[in-house]
């Protein structure tokens, strides 16, 4: 083979090739213009709120919202580079940082749901009736009933290392604390095919508590507040961002519109609704 | 046990039906790995016959990296793909990331060392003399690489297989670069993954069902036609 | 056998130099190929023939050297050379296809329609014996099936020059007894040029009007068939060629398994199976050619007696080769005991006699 022909055919290869793909743009046509990417996490995506939510406003405002569904750590990751343009999460302390930081512009408060402790109903550790949840985590721990964490840097799990600290104990590396690194769902579906007890969102234990077993043993600690933000990513350090569909987003989530369809969101399914809207609340106001 | 039963019986409700949702995602996974195939080959067959037919200083080199690449983790070309098509990465520019495009991108990626790799063995298997014998018959050179290819098309025909096999079954880089946006970038083996982490056991097995079927029929037909020239 | 020097020069190679891994494989200085002839390669394995095929048929790129066809330089590749041009290997290398596609593929290469096509190869497949296979798969043919289908394939798309590289070397003795025949047959009948390589000197003999004889990458000796059989030009031809005296003959009469063939300058009495005016090659092996000085001789039981001059005496280690001129060229082997007891020399006159079963004939139809 002459390293002429070789040329040609290289050439004659790549044209089928870029025609190819070529065939393939108008599968992903969607003008980069209108493009909003919203980071945000799988339980948030799980309970299915987003699924009413971002087809109204898609609907209202023309935009084509890509809804990537990753763990906390990630979502806020994506936004320190840049790589989204809007975040909606529950992690606050590292919000915070993240504002800190300047990563991050106009955080507003949107809404809250709370986290329950949820067990086998035997609740071999006997913790139901605990006042707080270190004082459950404590029971848990002195008995070495088997407990689930995400173990994978989302806002729950950053919760529930909060409430082991807040009960001054280090469950790394027993025998009965196990990390699953997956999604709530799938968590909470562990939890109950070993009969332990893990944290969990509300919402997310409200969908699948039907056929789970697991009831709630302890909940409505003022530690267990589950509140979410909707963060724009500061355009200022990162030019790429979509800085004028961000703002849109954010005041799509606290107008009082969309404020009422989050509070009437899963009555008609689970009798009560999943979220409480929050918008303008002073934080220290929730849950009260 | 139900469960699965329970699956399978939801598989063939969404099927007879032709539930919108779960129509759109099994199209897009159809047209997705389809053209990622396409490009697979029309890249694989090109490179593994020019490799197959050259002597160059290095060639050793570069055969162990094809065969390397055929078992390269798809998660790994994800990652990559993904880092590259970030707004701030290198090829930002095109935005594409979070679209079908993208899927495409990393399964033609991952598909083509496989039908490289094959190809390359396969032209390599041909009687030696072969290629001398179809110049003497007056071929010209594009006519000979023709011949070629054809004289190898059983295994071709495998590597076809393995390289769609390979890519309608991937999960972990289209969920990276895809982004699993409902309606867009959702395809049956994302579809099954978020189901299974919703706990939505019954859907997340008919969703494999569906998968599975697809992948079964494809390959049927391949193989139908490869075994139609079977030596006997 | 035409006569060379009124024949036309198909293909001339000039100054050829064929390096292999920066090893030179070949080095020929000059070749000539003429039309209407077959020219046979022979040669030890590993001495060039193979190559030297390829090179020719401009499939193998040369260090240094010309080939001519017809006169003008091939050059760029040899692709419009190779149109005109067909080649057998020894695998039969065909296609995983039917036995007519595959004698058809050249004429498809060409672009020739279909209706061509379909007209032309059937006359082919009956021509080589194939007729009745016209639909089987090229994967269930024997050894000769195949290798008929491969010649079928190269004859159809009417070469001027045929390259046949040890065609029937795999093939077992029957079959290649069969395949040669046919062949030659096809090669007289359409005065295709072709170049032979093989092992077999009885396939050289009966194909070719001119042979080449090849060794570490050169050309030892080329020329008419009985002039290099006859007179090979030094020891490594001599015993590689192996049979010393080849007489082009005629069958006279027949009688009972034995026959008298007329050979230039005399008659030769030999045994085989052979029609009255049919062409032979008789082939004598110097070692069954025995000599005396007694005339008249004693009765022995070899018929071929003849009287003839030594021309030449050339020592060989243990014997001597001695050439004779009996009104044709004769080679015998002597002891050297045996020179010193006739007192051997040159122009001395001699008896040399060999039995009629010491004829190896060769059928050749000219």
């Amino acid at each position: 083979m002459t390293t002429r022909s070789i040329k040609i055919g290289f050439t004659t290869v790549m044209i089928i090739v870029v025609f190819l793909f070529g065939m393939v743009l108008p599968l992903s046509a969607a003008g980069p213009q209108k493009n909003l990417i919203l980071a945000t996490t799988t339980s948030t995506q799980d309970t299915g709120l987003l699924d009413i939510l971002i087809p109204a406003f898609e609907k209202k405002t023309g935009y084509f919202v890509k809804t990537i569904a990753v763990g906390s750590g990630q979502a806020m990751a994506m936004g320190q580079k840049g790589e989204a343009d809007v975040l909606l999460v529950h992690s606050p302390e590292a919000e915070v940082k993240f504002m800190a930081e300047g990563s991050g512009v106009n955080r507003l408060l949107v809404m809250h749901n709370d986290f329950v402790v949820v067990g086998p109903a035997a609740d071999p550790a006997a913790i139901k009736g605990s006042k707080t949840s270190p004082e459950a985590f404590q029971k848990i721990a002195a008995a070495g009933a088997p407990f689930l964490s995400r173990g994978d840097n989302s806002g729950t799990h950053a919760k529930e290392k909060g409430v082991w600290k807040a009960a001054g104990l280090n469950p790394e590396g027993q025998k009965w604390y196990q990390q699953t690194g997956l999604g709530m769902g799938q968590t909470l579906n562990v939890a109950a095919e070993k009969k332990g007890y893990t944290l969990a969102d509300r919402g997310t234990w409200l969908a699948l508590q039907k056929n789970l077993g697991l009831p709630i043993l302890m909940a409505g600690d003022p530690i267990l507040l589950n509140i979410y933000h909707v963060i724009q990513v500061n355009p200022a350090k990162w030019p790429k961002v979509n800085a004028d569909g961000a703002k849109v987003f954010s005041d799509f989530m606290v107008s009082a519109d969309v404020q009422k369809i989050i509070g009437t969101f899963g009555v008609e399914k689970f009798g009560s609704p999943l979220f409480f809207p929050d918008a303008g609340k002073k934080e220290d106001a929730l849950g009260k | 046990m139900d469960l699965i039963v329970e699956g399978i019986k939801k598989a063939f409700f969404l099927i007879f039906t032709l539930d919108a949702e779960v129509l759109g995602i099994t199209l897009l996974s159809l047209k997705v790995s389809g053209l990622a195939t396409l490009i697979s080959l029309v890249i694989g067959i090109s490179a593994g016959t020019a490799v197959a037919l050259s002597r160059f200083p290095g060639r050793q080199f570069v055969v162990s990296l094809i065969n390397t690449g055929m078992g390269l983790p798809p998660v790994v070309v994800g990652l990559f793909v993904t880092i590259f098509l970030w707004r701030n990465g290198p090829l930002g520019f095109l935005e594409i990331l979070y679209t079908p495009t993208a899927i495409i991108l990393a399964q033609a990626v991952i598909a083509t060392p496989i039908v490289t790799g094959i190809t390359l063995a396969a032209i390599q298997h041909l009687p030696a003399n072969l290629r001398l014998q179809i110049l003497a018959l007056g071929a010209t050179r594009l006519q000979m690489l023709w011949l070629l290819v054809k004289e190898a098309r059983l295994p071709l025909l495998a590597a076809v297989m393995a390289g769609f096999g390979g890519v309608i079954s991937e999960v972990g880089a289209s969920i990276m670069v895809g982004g699993n946006i409902k309606g867009y970038s959702r395809v049956l083996t994302t579809a099954t993954v978020m189901e299974t982490g919703r706990g939505n056991f019954d859907i997340a097995i008919a969703l494999s069902v569906i998968l599975m079927l697809l992948a079964f029929c494809i390959n049927a037909i391949l193989t139908h036609i490869q075994q139609r020239e079977r030596p006997r | 056998m035409t006569a060379e020097i009124q024949a036309e020069i198909l293909l001339k190679v000039e100054d050829l130099l064929v390096q292999r891994g920066g090893v030179t494989v070949l080095d020929i200085s000059g070749l000539e190929v003429f039309q209407g002839q077959v020219l046979s390669l022979i040669g030890p394995n590993g001495a060039g023939k193979s190559t030297l095929m390829l090179t020719l048929a401009a499939l193998l790129k040369p260090v240094r050297g010309n080939l001519f066809f017809r006169g003008e330089r091939i050059a760029d590749g040899g692709f419009a050379y190779r149109r005109r041009i067909a080649m057998v290997f020894q695998e039969p290398l065909l296609f995983d296809t039917t036995v007519f596609e595959n004698v058809a593929a050249g004429l498809k290469i060409r672009g020739v329609r279909r209706g061509e096509i379909n007209r032309t190869v059937p006359g082919y497949l009956e021509h080589f014996g194939i007729g009745h296979l016209a639909k089987r798969s090229a994967r269930k043919l024997s050894g000769g099936e195949a290798q008929r289908t491969s010649l079928a394939r190269a004859f159809v798309t009417r070469p001027e020059i045929v390259f046949l590289d040890e065609p029937f070397s795999a093939l077992d003795p029957p079959t290649r007894e069969a395949l040669t025949g046919d062949l030659e047959r096809i090669l007289r009948e359409t005065h295709t040029t072709a170049i032979a390589s093989t092992h077999d000197q009885t396939e050289a003999l009966r194909l070719a009007d001119r042979i080449a004889v090849v060794n570490e990458g050169r050309i030892v000796q080329i020329g008419p068939v009985t002039e290099v059989m006859n007179r090979p030009v030094d020891e490594f031809v001599a015993s590689f060629v192996g049979v010393e005296t080849v007489l082009p003959g005629r069958v006279l009469r027949t009688s009972d398994g034995v026959f008298v063939a007329a050979v230039e300058g005399g008659e030769i009495q030999a045994v085989g199976h052979v029609r009255t005016g049919e062409g032979v090659l008789c082939c004598i092996r110097p070692e069954h050619v025995t000599l005396s000085t007694n005339t008249p001789f004693s009765e022995s039981s070899a018929r071929n007696v003849f009287s003839g001059t030594i021309r030449k005496i050339t020592p060989l280690g243990l014997f001597h080769r001695v050439h004779l001129n009996c009104g044709f060229d004769l080679v015998s082997y002597v002891t050297r005991q045996s020179l010193e007891d006739l007192a051997l020399a040159e122009g001395k006159v001699v008896t040399a006699s060999f039995k009629a079963t010491a004829v190896h004939v060769i059928p050749r139809r000219d």
